[in-house]
């Protein structure tokens, strides 16, 4: 491969293959909001 | 008690609880599931190459951040905060004054309809082809076989006459796909992803390990990856990037409001969207190496450059070149194999999520089971696809419609969507304030402007553009009386059924729901 076409082929990975890896670390560390609005307790988690 | 106990609603407009997925990985999955389809590995690949190679990544991720993942939200907000199908949750998001935007989400299901009955015609294209693998039964002119002989295709009209070799597997996908609906959610649409996600992933990993060992996948890669900046200068290079986002996320179309119905109420909505839409643009990516280094390998046998090959995106790359390729290479019925195994997994999950737009709108329209939804309603259209589509004229119906439906259907179902809602209705800051207040990723003003004037103004653009070609070119030269019928009748069809699908009575109110959290409580989260 030449240059170019290698520079952005890391490019497009670390952008979207990237982009896959930080949202699903957001994911894992934030799962559900702590505090959720008015009117919380009377919905079930499995509602 | 919950909230809906309380006001005599339970999450569905059925007088049973609404079903829902058992977690968080379950609906994720099937939301991949959904979005990766034919589209990923036949159509990006192409669009990309033709489009500035490596340059088309910049439009094409500014249009993945600009439009793709902000309609996402918009669609998850609505199924989420109003939990229903598509129908419902339009009736119940326009009030009691704008009851009759029950028909935008009946819109959305017809366009489901449309591209079921066709679509599972392409999965037992793919179902046929992987077993031809085997015996690279297409032998030495692919496109011949697949053309005349297979399809036995003849002139734009519709045809009564049967092709068996079409009409067994069509038949067989719909036994297949209408049995995983009537299991419901939990038990059949989320089982199905679970089992077939991963399988696809793997399959399709191998497949690219091999192509990147062929000779000339380099050569293939280069022409993938080398960027054309001109083409940056070029708004059709734009438009391009936001139609592959568009069309390859399953927006705006119901999918995605069915799909988010079914979570639960504190269920984190914004933070799982934007795993789906990068892990959709991920398969992309590996769908783009896998199907370049192939294209590379057969143009060095070939004795020609990349840009000489034809047939590089849609049916032709998958049933002419790629059979082509897989008789020449070493192991090629392996990898044969391997490719229309993925097609077919990618085109079933894909299949399963739009009949399940239009399984859900009949779910809670006429308060039936989901079995009985697939038993009366999917058989109805595995007749309808399997007259249409396994016969001698199969083919041309299938691209005709297919045009029609998406970029006529889908694009003005996004920009009615769009307006009604944030313009209209003015629902955006209630939709806003809705995904912040039970998601750890927060949106704001940025994602109404996205979603509310650059949508609306890109998508306007595509469909303006689209209908003046359609109009004054007509569609591969097709008789102007067959495109009336098969494609301008496409559209009539949805309209009409969308309007006649409102006008009958509920089984169930559909209006008697709470949504939680409640307006109030929004409003105080903001100050």
């Amino acid at each position: 491969m030449t240059g170019i076409a290698i520079t952005f082929f890391v490019i497009a990975a670390v952008l979207v293959w990237g982009g896959l890896i930080a949202s699903i670390i957001f994911l894992a560390r934030q799962p559900q909001v702590k505090n959720y609005p008015e009117g919380s307790e009377l919905v079930s988690d499995d509602d | 008690m919950s909230v809906q106990q309380k006001s005599g609603e339970h999450g569905s407009v059925a007088s049973r609880p609404r079903e829902q997925w058992t977690g968080q990985l379950g609906f994720i999955l099937s939301a991949i599931g959904s979005a990766v389809g034919l589209g990923n590995i036949w159509r990006f690949p192409g669009v990309a190459y033709e489009n500035g190679g490596g340059a088309f990544l910049i439009p094409y991720l500014i249009a993945l951040v600009t439009a793709g993942i902000p309609i996402l939200l918009l669609d998850y907000a609505i199924g989420h905060r109003f939990r229903g199908s598509s129908p419902t949750a339009f009736r119940r998001l326009g009030g009691k004054a704008g009851k009759w935007l029950e028909s935008l989400g009946w819109f959305q299901v017809w366009i489901c309809i449309i591209i079921a009955v066709y679509y599972a015609a392409v999965v037992a294209w793919a179902a046929s082809y992987f077993t031809f693998s085997f015996d690279l039964r297409w032998g030495d002119d692919p496109g011949g076989f697949f053309i005349t002989e297979f399809l036995q295709t003849s002139e734009p009209g519709f045809s009564s006459q049967f092709v068996p070799a079409v009409l067994i597997p069509l038949v067989l996908v719909w036994v297949a796909v209408l049995a995983v609906l009537g299991s419901g959610i939990a038990k059949g649409v989320q089982r199905a992803n679970i089992i077939f996600l991963p399988l696809l992933v793997v399959a399709f990993l191998i497949l690219v390990v091999r192509a990147l060992f062929l000779d000339g996948a380099m050569t293939g890669l280069n022409a993938f990856f080398t960027p054309d900046f001109a083409a940056l200068g070029d708004p059709n290079v734009w438009i391009a990037a936001y139609s592959q986002i568009f069309f390859s996320l399953s927006i705006a179309f119901g999918i995605m409001i069915t799909y988010s119905s079914y979570r639960s109420r504190k269920a984190n909505v914004t933070a799982p969207a934007l795993v789906v839409a990068f892990a959709n643009s991920s398969f992309e990516i590996i769908a783009g190496i896998g199907v370049f280094a192939t294209l590379g390998y057969f143009a060095f046998q070939q004795g020609v450059a990349i840009d000489e090959l034809e047939g590089l995106t849609g049916v032709g790359l998958s049933f002419i070149t790629f059979p082509a390729i897989v008789s020449q290479m070493p192991g090629g019925p392996i990898f044969g194999a391997l490719f229309f195994g993925s097609l077919v997994m990618a085109g079933f999950t894909s299949l399963l999520s739009v009949l399940q737009v239009v399984s859900s709108a009949f779910q809670d329209k006429f308060g039936i089971t989901a079995r009985q939804a697939s038993i009366r309603v999917g058989s109805a259209l595995a007749i309808v696809s399997i007259l249409l589509f396994s016969t001698t004229t199969g083919l041309i119906t299938l691209d005709t419609v297919d045009q029609w439906a998406n970029n006529v259907g889908i694009v003005g179902a996004a920009i009615a969507a769009t307006i009604l809602v944030i313009w209209v209705f003015r629902r955006g800051p209630e939709l806003a304030a809705h995904l912040s207040a039970v998601s750890t990723f927060k949106v704001g003003r940025i994602w109404q402007l996205l979603v509310g004037v650059l949508a609306p103004v890109v998508l306007l653009y595509m469909l303006i553009q689209r209908i003046i070609v359609l109009v004054t070119e007509g569609y591969e030269g097709y008789p102007l009386w067959y495109l009336a019928v098969a494609g301008w009748g496409t559209i009539a069809v949805i309209v009409i059924g969308a309007i006649s699908m409102t006008a009958l009575r509920w089984k169930h109110d559909p209006d008697d729901f709470t949504p939680w959290p409640s307006a109030a409580a929004l409003k105080e989260l903001k100050k």
